[in-house]
């Protein structure tokens, strides 16, 4: 899953709030954090992974170009409306968790995306900062049609064709021998158990001495 | 995660840890051996071995089996969490725990150096022998303890959940409705009173109990002898989740034994027997300082007390091989806890390891005992009594002397103690903290002994068929909130700790199921 993580740049978190941020005693309830993807490419999401920091409720959105329009210009949709993440607000579960947001949960779909926001909000004023830590955005794997074949691909012999074996034993029968062979590897991996012997002494000895601090 | 995708994680993780087990190797046999039989057909050959085996039990010891599992693997993660993580999810807590074992690691090595009693030795053959023949009566040795103190008490214990802080939690002077008046400064999930009485729905008032409707008072036909013969009839089925169901009006007391061992999934097969003794194996070949520390533990608690007292050569037996049962080690994968270190060496020298002292990882500490005197009253045989407390053990007991964030544990159950009392009897509790006397001070040596100990052992085995049967320890909560609930009268009128102490001090005439019952449903706030 890690492998299709794009990278991106998180900014960092910018608080919304009446008043000045510096002077004011109260703290903000509501953080507002941009993803971006360098050289503005456009990035088909599968999921968005996060470790929540005591953030009750979270919004996403997303701005996606709009291909059918001339000039391409792009608009903001939202996409995730108030997810819960901490149970309650006041109180400590869900406050460390890992999540992801997947493309299923999402009301759009998260194609064509140029920039996300995530949207925080901790109505509790018991926590002093609320974040959102290792945000990733994980792509959608491409088509093979991307990819470029091997040359040599193109110089196999298409099914229908009897191949020319001169003298050598049958393609079919070689295959279906393999996969027997194959199959009877995997039963004695498989048959491994990992159930402990029980012996804590080493080679008849325990004398132990200190405990060791790590 | 769908949900699809998250089943099959568990049933994989389910089928791993199954696999080459005693189960495993039984039901291949009995598979293999029923091919003999006359109705097995070769054209559907699968239906034919699934029905027989389902026929004969062995489906249901499996799902048994299965069952058990599900109770001690962890929740289905995130793919980038890590495994601390799920041990325990809030960091400042991790970090308390490391510091307190940190702690009792010290002390350890403090204790061995200054004694100069090695931490683990093999022991000399002419001790080994003297041993074996006394195995069944250690309690007659008279060791020489005097030099040796338990390496904590529950108080110590309590100092360290009181000072335990959340490092992003608004503490500031000024007093607010969220302020946390008692000792416990974590604000942690707890149910309150409604959500509790639809947890424990089965003790309301409409259903009947063993403990309050078994009285002689009432015709046993009420209810008494149908919940006998549903209990004979569950232990003829031979289903864990039916008799944890069960277990949740009350265990009769002839059935209690078998009904506690089919919901812990806990056999007497010759494999138990054979692995207990593999145990003793290792108590007679190698010497631990940690024994010492259960002798005294064993003397100072149980061998003190009127109920105990007889079973005092069945602890030593059951505790002493605990502590060689590196099995027991499982359970630090979902536990907050991590098991000490040390260094070991091969016999030749050349090997050199890193091993967990004690082999199962657990430090007892004083009161320890505690938890395995009442099963005495169920199990003859060591090697049953063992097995039921090691499960008992590493399902709901571990939970009470670690530092985490788990509805069951330790720390949960100290939060919803005060804020149940606090809504309850607010001016009770008032007044305690006033006066000096934090309830919590009192409560918390019951909750982490699991009130064993403190109530008579008919009471205490009724209210531990309720922690099984609720695969929870919040009743512990509940009936410590209850006490005072109880006493509350008496309680109003103290002026200091040790008067609140004193008068909380007997609680061996108390009924637990009425008291329960009271203080969930028939109590107005």
């Amino acid at each position: 899953m890690t492998d299709n993580a794009v990278p991106c740049t998180v900014k960092s978190p910018v608080p919304l709030q009446i008043g000045d941020a510096k002077t004011d005693t109260s703290r903000p309830g509501v953080y507002v954090i941009d993803v971006t993807f360098p050289h503005g490419q456009a990035v088909k999401i599968r999921e968005i992974s996060f470790k929540n920091y005591y953030t009750a409720f979270l919004m996403v959105r997303l701005q996606k170009k709009d291909p059918g329009s001339p000039g391409g210009c792009a608009r903001w949709v939202t996409c995730l409306k108030n997810h819960p993440l901490m149970s309650s607000p006041h109180t400590e579960e869900g406050s460390q968790d890992y999540f992801s947001i997947y493309r299923h949960q999402m009301l759009v779909d998260p194609d064509d995306v140029t920039s996300v926001r995530l949207i925080l909000r901790q109505p509790s004023s018991a926590w002093l900062n609320f974040t959102l830590e290792d945000i990733r955005i994980h792509q959608c794997a491409s088509d093979d049609s991307e990819r470029d074949m091997p040359a040599w691909f193109s110089q196999l012999t298409p099914v229908d064709q009897v191949p020319d074996l001169q003298g050598l034993p049958n393609p079919q029968t070689v295959a279906s021998s393999i996969q027997q062979m194959w199959a009877l590897t995997e039963v004695m991996q498989t048959n491994q158990t990992a159930a402990p012997i029980g012996r804590f002494d080493v080679d008849g000895c325990y004398d132990v001495n200190l405990l060791s601090y790590t | 995660m769908e949900e699809g995708a998250e089943l099959s994680v568990v049933v994989s993780q389910v089928v791993q840890r199954l696999r080459g087990t005693h189960l495993h190797s039984h039901l291949e046999r009995e598979a293999k051996e029923c091919l003999h039989r006359p109705e097995i057909r070769i054209e559907c050959l699968k239906e034919d071995v699934r029905n027989f085996l389902k026929k004969t039990g062995w489906e249901r010891k499996l799902q048994n089996a299965v069952y058990r599992e599900l109770h001690v693997l962890p929740q289905p993660s995130h793919a980038a969490a890590p495994p601390e993580h799920t041990k325990e999810p809030l960091a400042y807590m991790r970090k308390a725990q490391a510091c307190w074992e940190k702690r009792i690691l010290k002390s350890l090595n403090s204790m061995s150096t200054e004694l100069g009693v090695p931490l683990a030795r093999k022991r000399p053959v002419r001790e080994q022998k003297e041993l074996l023949q006394k195995w069944s009566e250690m309690g007659t040795n008279e060791p020489d303890l005097s030099h040796f103190r338990p390496v904590y008490a529950p108080k110590d214990f309590l100092e360290v959940l009181t000072s335990l802080r959340n490092p992003n939690l608004d503490s500031s002077d000024e007093a607010s409705c969220r302020s946390h008046l008692g000792l416990i400064q974590v604000s942690l999930n707890v149910k309150d009173i409604p959500e509790m009485r639809e947890f424990f729905c089965e003790l309301s008032l409409e259903k009947g109990q063993l403990g309050i409707d078994d009285h002689t008072s009432f015709p046993p036909d009420l209810f008494e002898s149908d919940h006998i013969c549903l209990g004979k009839k569950v232990l003829s089925e031979q289903d864990s989740a039916a008799a944890q169901q069960y277990s949740r009006q009350g265990c009769p007391t002839g059935l209690r034994a078998h009904l506690w061992a089919l919901i812990l999934n806990c056999s007497n097969d010759p494999e138990d027997v054979m692995h207990y003794e593999q145990l003793k194996a290792g108590v007679i070949n190698h010497d631990l300082l940690v024994d010492n520390l259960i002798y005294k533990d064993v003397k100072l608690t149980a061998s003190n007390d009127d109920y105990y007292f007889v079973f005092e050569d069945y602890l030593y037996q059951v505790l002493l091989c605990f502590s060689r049962d590196t099995a027991v080690l499982e359970h630090f994968n979902y536990s907050s806890a991590t098991p000490p270190t040390c260094h070991t060496k091969g016999q030749s020298g050349a090997e050199d390891g890193t091993s967990v002292y004690p082999p199962n990882g657990v430090v007892p500490f004083h009161g320890f005992s505690m938890y395995v005197a009442p099963l005495c009253f169920l199990y003859k045989e060591p090697s049953q009594l063992y097995s039921v407390f090691r499960e008992m053990y590493v399902r709901y007991f571990f939970r009470l002397h670690s530092i985490s964030s788990s509805p069951s544990g330790i720390v949960s159950l100290c939060l919803q103690f005060e804020k149940l009392l606090q809504v309850y009897l607010p001016q009770l509790f008032y007044h305690l903290r006033e006066t000096g006397a934090q309830p919590l001070r009192i409560a918390f040596k019951w909750m982490v002994r699991a009130f064993s100990g403190y109530l008579a052992t008919d009471q205490l085995l009724l209210l531990w068929d309720r922690i099984l049967g609720y695969d929870s320890m919040e009743i512990l909560a509940v009936l410590a909130a209850a006490v005072f609930a109880f006493r509350a009268e008496n309680l109003m009128e103290v002026t200091s700790l040790a008067a609140a102490e004193a008068v909380l001090a007997d609680l061996s005439t108390l009924k637990v199921m009425p008291l329960l019952q009271i203080f969930l449903f028939a109590t107005v706030i």
